[in-house]
């Protein structure tokens, strides 16, 4: 552990030269998160003449930009990245190094943060001056309470990709499964339409998985009003959700591991 | 002609060889084909549940849309997109050569190099979409909307395909760009929607720069009847100005080619 803190500021190092070697793979891979501006302009379009669910055109674009900047801030491609490294074989390199490669993953994203929050930022202020700006909570608790609730989901959505692309060391070729995978965070996780129009169901099935913890949960606590009962709640479930979805990562992760075979590298 | 033909016939059959060589995986994909309509489709559930109408656009009018941009959809993935992912992956590693040297126009061999076969499931449901849209209409197209309709299906093809062998080109100066086809496949996502949809600023990006009224909206409303005859063959000349924009770009790329592998 301590092994791997004091790794901790050259594993940034190294995050932070990726990102500026890859700029403009990077760059490409954020301008392709443009799903929640279509969706703002159908609703804004639909809600000319009245509101839609009771949701007004102001609550649609506080919505979809902070589900912009949310997803911005909270998606990775880590499933990917594990699976080539293990298709190809160049996951034995890593292996070697006296770092579990949970962390490595980890600390490359993280030190990706920065140059999102670069692309978030204007976000943050286009939302800010818009109409959306009045749909927005006015309670400094909830606004603090954003902060963690972002890093929970952060940690769920890395969490899961973990695992799901740990299961490369099972299947080689994992992409089938990110996409199903992603057709189901679009409708659970509140990234397509908001819960509260999807029909009754759906909502009631989201509360049940980890979908909506990763993008509804940080968005509900910035664009409605909630009492402190319910914020409590909701992080609490937050909190349980990322313990939950890092036992699974570590352990899919283990299972699979022992059955590399490092083919090709 | 007849030529181009038989060379485009015996790369489909290449291509169709291979993708079922993995048989599971073509159902697998053919089954995600349909659970991708099957989300397209959600946003106008949601919304047509609740709204009889929305501007002009009724809920069947708006799924004639959809099935237009399900259909350019197919086309795009399953010849376009892996036809250029091809050319960009030759011109990397100088096999592009090989093209060159071959008796045909280099464009046309590599625009149907390669394609992926399971596209044929969203063509269908494209096609189902569009015939359960008309039955909700009551109301049949004549035959001049069928003649326009789908003639502005390919006018709307032909526009798609002249954007992305444009942007292609630009591998013959880059050299990298992997994920470009993640990009202009997230702008084509607007496609889904009919043009009408975005206001102001938004509509002056995505009619001018991105095409998108004549990929899907116009044709649509050609099928639908709802389309002038000024604005049909206005779409149809945009898409040959459009056309003949990239085989100028592509013209001076490849006098810029050279080769990646001696």
């Amino acid at each position: 552990m301590i092994r791997t803190l004091k790794a901790l500021p050259t594993l940034l190092r190294i995050g932070v030269a990726e990102t500026v070697a890859y700029r403009a793979e990077f760059l490409v891979w954020i301008l392709t998160m443009t799903q929640p501006l279509i969706m703002l302009g159908l609703w804004t379009y639909v809600t000319r003449d009245g509101a839609f669910r009771g949701m007004t055109s102001e609550d649609f674009t506080a919505y979809y930009l902070a589900n912009l900047i949310v997803r911005q801030l909270t998606g990775n491609w880590v499933a990917w990245q594990l699976m080539e490294d293990i298709r190809l074989g160049t996951m034995s390199m890593r292996l070697l190094r006296p770092i579990h490669p949970f962390y490595a993953y980890a600390a490359s994203h993280v030190a990706a943060i920065p140059f999102r929050t670069v692309v978030a930022l204007p976000l943050a202020i286009i939302l800010l001056a818009s109409s959306g700006a009045h749909a927005l909570t006015h309670d400094p608790v909830q606004i603090a309470a954003f902060v963690p609730s972002l890093v929970l989901a952060w940690l769920i959505t890395f969490a899961v990709m973990f695992a799901l692309g740990s299961l490369a060391f099972f299947l080689t070729q994992t992409n089938a499964l990110s996409e199903v995978y992603f057709a189901l965070f679009q409708i659970f996780s509140g990234y397509m339409l908001p819960l509260a129009i999807m029909p009754r169901p759906i909502a009631v099935i989201a509360d049940w998985l980890p979908f909506k913890y990763t993008l509804a949960v940080p968005l509900a606590i910035l664009t409605t009003q909630l009492d402190g009962h319910e914020l409590g709640a909701l992080l609490a479930r937050q909190g349980a959700w990322t313990a939950a979805m890092l036992v699974l990562a570590i352990g899919v992760w283990r299972l699979g591991v022992r059955r590399f075979e490092a083919v090709g590298g | 002609m007849t030529r181009y033909l038989r060379l485009f016939g015996v790369q489909l059959r290449v291509s169709v060889a291979q993708a079922m060589a993995y048989r599971a995986n073509f159902l697998v994909s053919g089954a995600m084909a349909l659970a991708q309509i099957a989300l397209t489709l959600v946003p106008l559930i949601v919304l047509f549940d609740q709204r009889e109408q929305v501007g002009d656009w009724t809920a069947p009018d708006m799924l004639v849309v959809i099935a237009y941009f399900i259909g350019v959809k197919a086309v795009l993935e399953g010849v376009v997109s892996p036809s250029i992912q091809d050319l960009v992956q030759r011109i990397r590693d100088g096999s592009f050569d090989y093209v060159l040297l071959k008796p045909v126009d280099a464009q046309a061999m590599i625009s149907a190099s390669r394609y992926e076969p399971w596209n044929v499931f969203d063509f269908v449901g494209a096609i189902a979409i569009a015939i359960y849209a008309f039955v909700r209409r009551g109301s049949a197209p004549g035959p001049a909307e069928i003649a326009a309709g789908l003639g502005l299906f390919v006018a709307g093809v032909l526009a798609m395909y002249s954007l992305w062998v444009t942007c292609a080109a630009a591998a013959f100066w880059i050299g990298r760009l992997d994920n470009l086809q993640w990009l202009l496949g997230a702008i084509f996502d607007t496609a889904r929607w009919p043009v009408q949809v975005f206001r102001g600023a938004w509509r002056i990006v995505f009619t001018f720069l991105i095409p998108v009224a004549i990929m899907t909206t116009f044709p649509a409303m050609a099928l639908l009847g709802r389309l002038d005859v000024e604005t049909a063959l206005a779409t149809i000349g945009g898409a040959l100005v459009m056309l003949a924009l990239s085989r100028l770009v592509w013209r001076a790329a490849i006098r810029n080619y050279t080769s990646a592998s001696s």
